[in-house]
């Protein structure tokens, strides 16, 4: 499966890294690309580890296994770097991007020698700048895009934007916010 | 399938003549089925004794004794199983058991 | 022109539902199929469609309401995952033996115990004897695909049989993949009215469903019901067929994946078929010949035509996503090896277990099945059956070496 981009995420349960996957999926599916997006399912408990996955493609995806060797790692919570082998196949010629306030260097020594490259983002003060509140998923979902370039900012831009339209219809005020912290998050990285 | 005159189906009828999931097709096929072919005590009834007071009809496990304009009739022998019940509780001696059909 | 989307596979069936709008849904949540209900519910809410929707108490009570309403004459369905069918078991013989030709979408998930949320296809292969017509899905498209069939297969006049629409829990479930539908008329021109002969609520014709039948009557129902089944064969291909005029995706009994010229097989069903394929690919491209069946109807099983289309290949692998404690293997491997022995002597045929209680199938595992069924057939290595697949530590076999 030469033609697809596959992304792992880990988060804790609540912090909407199964949503951001899926937000992912939506907007690739939007430029054209087949898609893949699931969670590693478990008892869903607020806090404990989970991952979730995405394949991007140009071509029909059937495999229907989890990702073992992903092209990007995403990691919503830093505490995680701790606990959760989040490096673990990824491809060195790929990516990981860490919401966190510290910096490449200082992340680096916990990632088991991985060799490629390395970002970190501080999604907390994206998130709190924008939206007042911590919702570290949307800046991650506009680092990862930004880093993988699994397609063009302005298509990236405006399918989020239509996505949050749609699912903010009943509070537009948001919208904005969210907006502002994609292009804040994606900036930094990019 | 179309309804079917179960009257046709007995233990004989091959497996296709059947209706489908066994339904029974028509209200009331019951009383095609004669258990009164089952007694061996028989229930008779002494109208002249009777007062017409009804207890005996609503006990009736078969629903064999027939009540027209709030009286009832002689017995429903094609569907009385003679189990004795109605000549339990009638309080007039009205119904007597008699051995056999 | 079809609709390009993407949608889970709760989502795909869901949607499925909606464009069929049967009659009545009684349905008791479980996961992971609770978003059936739960969207479908929400379709009723927001009207896009009129079904009554019941919330039972139970799953007992669930499939106990479906089966009222098929027999009163409408066209029901319900949705449940698990234990959820086990609580279903008696009426799942109920809906089969009065012939009623209602649904049941089913996302399968491994049962307790020890508890467990996630896939495998112990529910359903322990319902396979119900009497319920069972087809499979590998993805959202095909479990979409599968429900809008479903109705013109139970309600044939040569079936009238509940039918079983199974796909993968999570793995397709909840897992959002690309998607063509059909449009709403497209949809509704296929499946058309329901419109029972008899049926409860007919006042001309009054009826009595699930009488009590002696054993001088209960082995001529089996007969009909078995017969019932026979007729559901010919009736999935016409069907399939026909959903291929009107969506380009023709079905039948299970799909053939570079296997007409495969020396090595794997036998599969549902989502790992997919899997499977990636490494058929990978294995092509080696120059060896493997291939897939995959299948998709398991009630009425497709024993000669499996063995058929399998009779070339030099060794095949069966695997199950379901431990049946004979004690050696699963019921897909039981009978695909029945039907090997009726109609394909030559072929080897082994018996593997997969992916229980949600255990990842991966395609380096596929590859290694294929290779070692390669190694068997040249008299390197025995094949281990009745392997565990992904087991740690070593596990039940048996060595069988070719002969």
């Amino acid at each position: 499966m030469k033609n697809t981009v596959e992304i792992r995420w880990h988060g804790r349960g609540g912090q909407g890294a199964k949503s951001a996957a899926l937000m992912l999926a939506d907007a690739a599916f939007m430029t054209g690309k087949h898609v893949q997006g699931f969670p590693e399912y478990g008892p869903e408990r607020m806090g404990a580890p989970i991952t979730a996955y995405n394949r991007i493609s140009e071509d029909p995806i059937r495999v229907h296994s989890n990702i073992y060797d992903p092209d990007y790692v995403v990691v919503v919570d830093e505490t995680l770097l701790e606990s959760v082998d989040v490096t673990n196949g990824l491809n060195p010629e790929g990516a990981i991007v860490i919401n966190t306030t510290k910096s490449v260097e200082e992340v680096r020594p916990h990632l088991k020698g991985y060799p490629g490259k390395v970002y970190t983002l501080d999604a907390r003060e994206v998130s709190e700048k924008c939206l007042g509140r911590y919702f570290p998923n949307s800046p991650m979902l506009a680092a990862i895009v930004a880093i993988s370039k699994v397609m063009t900012k302005e298509d990236f831009f405006r399918e989020m934007e239509g996505s949050y339209k749609h699912k903010f219809a009943k509070k537009p005020e948001v919208i904005e916010g969210n907006l502002k912290a994609l292009h804040m998050a994606y900036e930094e990285v990019e | 399938m179309a309804a079917t005159d179960i009257t046709k189906i007995t233990e004989k009828s091959e497996w296709q003549d059947l209706t489908e999931g066994n339904q029974v097709y028509g209200a009331g096929t019951s009383k095609l089925f004669h258990t009164g072919e089952w007694r061996t005590q028989t229930p008779v009834f002494h109208s002249e004794k009777c007062k017409q007071c009804l207890l005996c009809v609503p006990v009736c496990p078969d629903s064999s004794i027939p009540v027209t304009d709030c009286k009832r009739e002689d017995f429903d022998y094609d569907h009385c199983k003679g189990c004795g019940i109605c000549a339990k509780v009638c309080p007039f001696d009205a119904i007597s058991m008699k051995e056999g059909q | 022109m079809a609709i390009r989307e993407r949608l889970s596979g709760n989502e795909a069936i869901s949607f499925a539902i909606k464009q069929v709008n049967p009659d009545v849904m009684p349905a008791f949540p479980i996961t992971p199929s609770t978003e059936i209900p739960q969207y479908v519910a929400n379709y009723i809410a927001n009207g896009e469609m009129d079904t009554e929707f019941i919330p039972v108490e139970s799953e007992h009570s669930s499939m106990s309401a479906t089966i009222g309403a098929s027999a009163a004459g409408a066209r029901a369905l319900t949705a449940t995952s698990s234990c959820g069918m086990a609580l279903m078991w008696e009426e799942l013989y109920v809906a089969a033996s009065n012939r009623l030709p209602l649904a049941l979408c089913l996302v399968n998930r491994a049962l307790s115990g020890p508890i467990n949320i996630n896939c495998d296809h112990s529910d359903s292969m322990g319902a396979r004897d119900t009497g319920f017509i069972q087809i499979y899905a590998e993805n959202n498209q095909e479990v979409y695909d599968n429900f809008v069939q479903a109705y013109r297969i139970s309600e044939h006049k040569d079936v009238r049989l509940p039918i079983m629409i199974c796909q993968d829990g999570f793995i397709t479930s909840h897992a959002v993949e690309n998607i063509e539908l059909l449009e709403d008329d497209k949809v509704k021109n296929f499946v058309g009215e329901y419109e029972p002969e008899n049926y409860l609520l007919n006042a001309d014709q009054p009826m009595a469903v699930g009488p009590y039948a002696v054993s001088n009557y209960y082995m001529e129902t089996k007969m009909a019901q078995n017969t019932a089944m026979r007729n559901a064969k010919q009736v999935i291909l016409e069907v399939g067929k026909e959903y291929g005029e009107i969506s380009g995706r023709t079905y039948g009994f299970f799909e053939e994946y570079q296997l007409e010229d495969a020396e090595y097989a794997v036998v599969i069903i549902g989502s790992a078929a997919g899997t499977t394929k990636d490494a058929i690919d990978a294995l092509r491209e080696q120059g060896k010949k493997v291939g897939l069946l995959k299948l998709r109807v398991f009630r009425p099983f497709p024993d000669e035509e499996i063995a058929k289309a399998l009779s070339h290949c030099k060794a095949v692998a069966i695997l199950d996503r379901c431990e049946s404690f004979r004690g050696q293997g699963g019921p897909l491997g039981a009978e695909v090896k029945s039907a090997i022995y009726d109609y394909a002597k030559d072929v080897a045929a082994f018996n593997l277990v997969y992916g229980l209680g949600g255990r990842d199938f991966t395609v380096e595992e596929a590859e290694e099945i294929f290779n070692d069924l390669e190694a068997y057939d040249k008299g390197e290595k025995a094949f281990a059956e009745y392997r565990y697949v992904g087991l740690r530590g070593e596990g039940y076999t048996v060595m069988r070496e070719k002969k």
